[in-house]
């Protein structure tokens, strides 16, 4: 199986309230994260597979059917990616898009 | 506001967190507004280590939004590596310049950095208007060009047009300007008392015949029936909430590193020089008071019809000399907008 990587985007401003994420996008539209979105964007270094952050990260903590927690973040990075604010590559990705 | 904003904003003041703060990296300026209310002169700026000690600070705090501004912040060798440092704390960055220092290069850097937008002033688009406010030859057509680089590198701008006696007959104008060159435009007819006490440039102030004109032109405050709306009902939500955001979720901090509860309400409330900016923020006495103030305690304006729609700035009372009395100036604008007399009027 194909690994999924992913990596905060550079061009994103982003700060934590409250246990959640709140996120701006390029294009000014502010998004929220949930409890579990933000230990996925918080885990998001483009170099850690998504299985392994999944596994890790959401199952280790959280009571939940590993398949269903893996499909269910495939769908959110696949979202954050749709409106820039992640990054999602086939191979690890460290570069000038990724936030520091 | 959005309603995801308008609950963000909520949940910053129920933590007590700073969402946003206003950074003057300079108050020096290369140009000389008529109505600027501050002094030009260095008296001691942060340098660079300090402001981005400061901008890790800010981001510990949680400010999210973070304004930089002046005096005219490109005036800073060191400008830029403060915003990247902003960026790289993940700050959503606005930058407040006169831009007549923008050039390829510079919209090219801010770019690069993803601020996410730059709020220019311009007073007319008549340059003897423009130019006579500035008091610098030429900076209307520099502005202007500085707009063209921004604007051809994709970032957003905002035209920032203060209405006073001088420009009043020209906002129709800026507003076009605004619309040709593909940035938003915005228009303010306060004019704030200078930071240190001098009140005679609150003569600038554009005429009541004037803001009533201004405040009843449909193309400049959208939907003019909600903006020019009787005011709404007085009751207990009404009475028991809070001005406005100064000191709530929102701080303002000078070049020299005092803090205040907000830009327009200079209230010295500490100072990052000698104390950690959060513990100002948690602890100040005076940021303390500010937040303990809801319209029901004001001076006159609780038993205001106004009350619960008014403008009503507590930075421009606190420059009257009651932080919880009403500003005058927002007496007129609600005067203007509804035909109905303040209680203060």
């Amino acid at each position: 199986m194909t690994e999924k990587y992913i990596a905060r985007s550079w061009a994103v401003a982003a700060r934590m309230l409250g246990g959640e994420m709140m996120i701006m996008s390029a294009d000014s539209t502010l998004f929220t994260l949930n409890r579990q979105a933000t230990i996925i964007w918080n885990a998001a270094d483009g170099v850690t597979p998504l299985r392994e952050i999944v596994e890790r990260e959401i199952c280790g903590v959280f009571e939940v059917d590993p398949a269903v927690a893996y499909q269910d973040a495939e769908d959110l990075v696949r979202d954050l990616a749709g409106h820039g604010i992640l990054i999602l590559s086939g191979q690890p990705a460290v570069g000038r898009e990724t936030a520091p | 506001m959005s309603r995801l904003m308008a609950e963000l904003n909520s949940r910053a003041m129920a933590l007590g967190v700073p969402l946003s703060a206003h950074l003057d990296v300079t108050y020096r300026c290369n140009e000389s507004c008529l109505h600027c209310y501050l002094p030009h002169d260095d008296r001691g700026e942060m340098n660079t280590a300090e402001i981005v000690g400061l901008l890790d600070q800010l981001a510990d705090a949680g400010v999210f939004f973070l304004t930089i501004s002046g005096g005219e912040p490109l005036l800073r060798p060191d400008l830029f590596e403060i915003l990247a440092h902003a960026r790289a704390r993940t700050f959503n960055v606005k930058l407040k310049t006169n831009a007549i220092l923008i050039r390829e290069s510079e919209a090219e850097r801010l770019f690069r950095l993803n601020i996410d937008s730059i709020q220019i002033s311009i007073y007319s688009r008549r340059p003897e208007v423009h130019d006579a406010i500035t008091k610098v030859k030429g900076s209307l057509e520099r502005s202007i060009a500085a707009i063209r680089f921004l604007r051809f590198r994709g970032l957003k701008v905002t035209i920032a047009d203060v209405l006073m006696r001088p420009n009043v007959d020209d906002f129709p104008g800026v507003q076009a300007l605004a619309a040709e060159l593909g940035a938003h435009f915005t228009m303010d007819p306060t004019i704030t008392p200078h930071i240190e006490g001098d009140r005679s440039i609150l003569q600038l102030n554009v005429a009541s015949e004037d803001l009533k004109e201004v405040f009843h032109t449909p193309g400049l405050v959208g939907n003019l029936e909600e903006f020019c709306a009787p005011p709404v009902q007085v009751d207990d939500d009404v009475l028991d909430d809070v001005p406005c955001s100064a000191a709530h979720t929102l701080a303002y901090i000078s070049p020299y590193g005092e803090v205040f509860p907000c830009v327009a309400f200079p209230l010295p409330s500490g100072n990052v020089r000698r104390q950690k900016f959060l513990d100002i923020w948690r602890d100040s006495t005076q940021l303390r008071e500010v937040r303990s103030i809801t319209a029901r305690d004001l001076d006159g304006c609780s038993e205001c019809g106004h009350v619960g729609s008014c403008t009503r700035c507590p930075g421009l009372a606190y420059m009257e000399g009651n932080m919880r009395g009403p500003s005058t100036a927002d007496c007129e604008k609600s005067f203007a907008r509804t035909g109905i007399p303040s209680r203060i009027r």
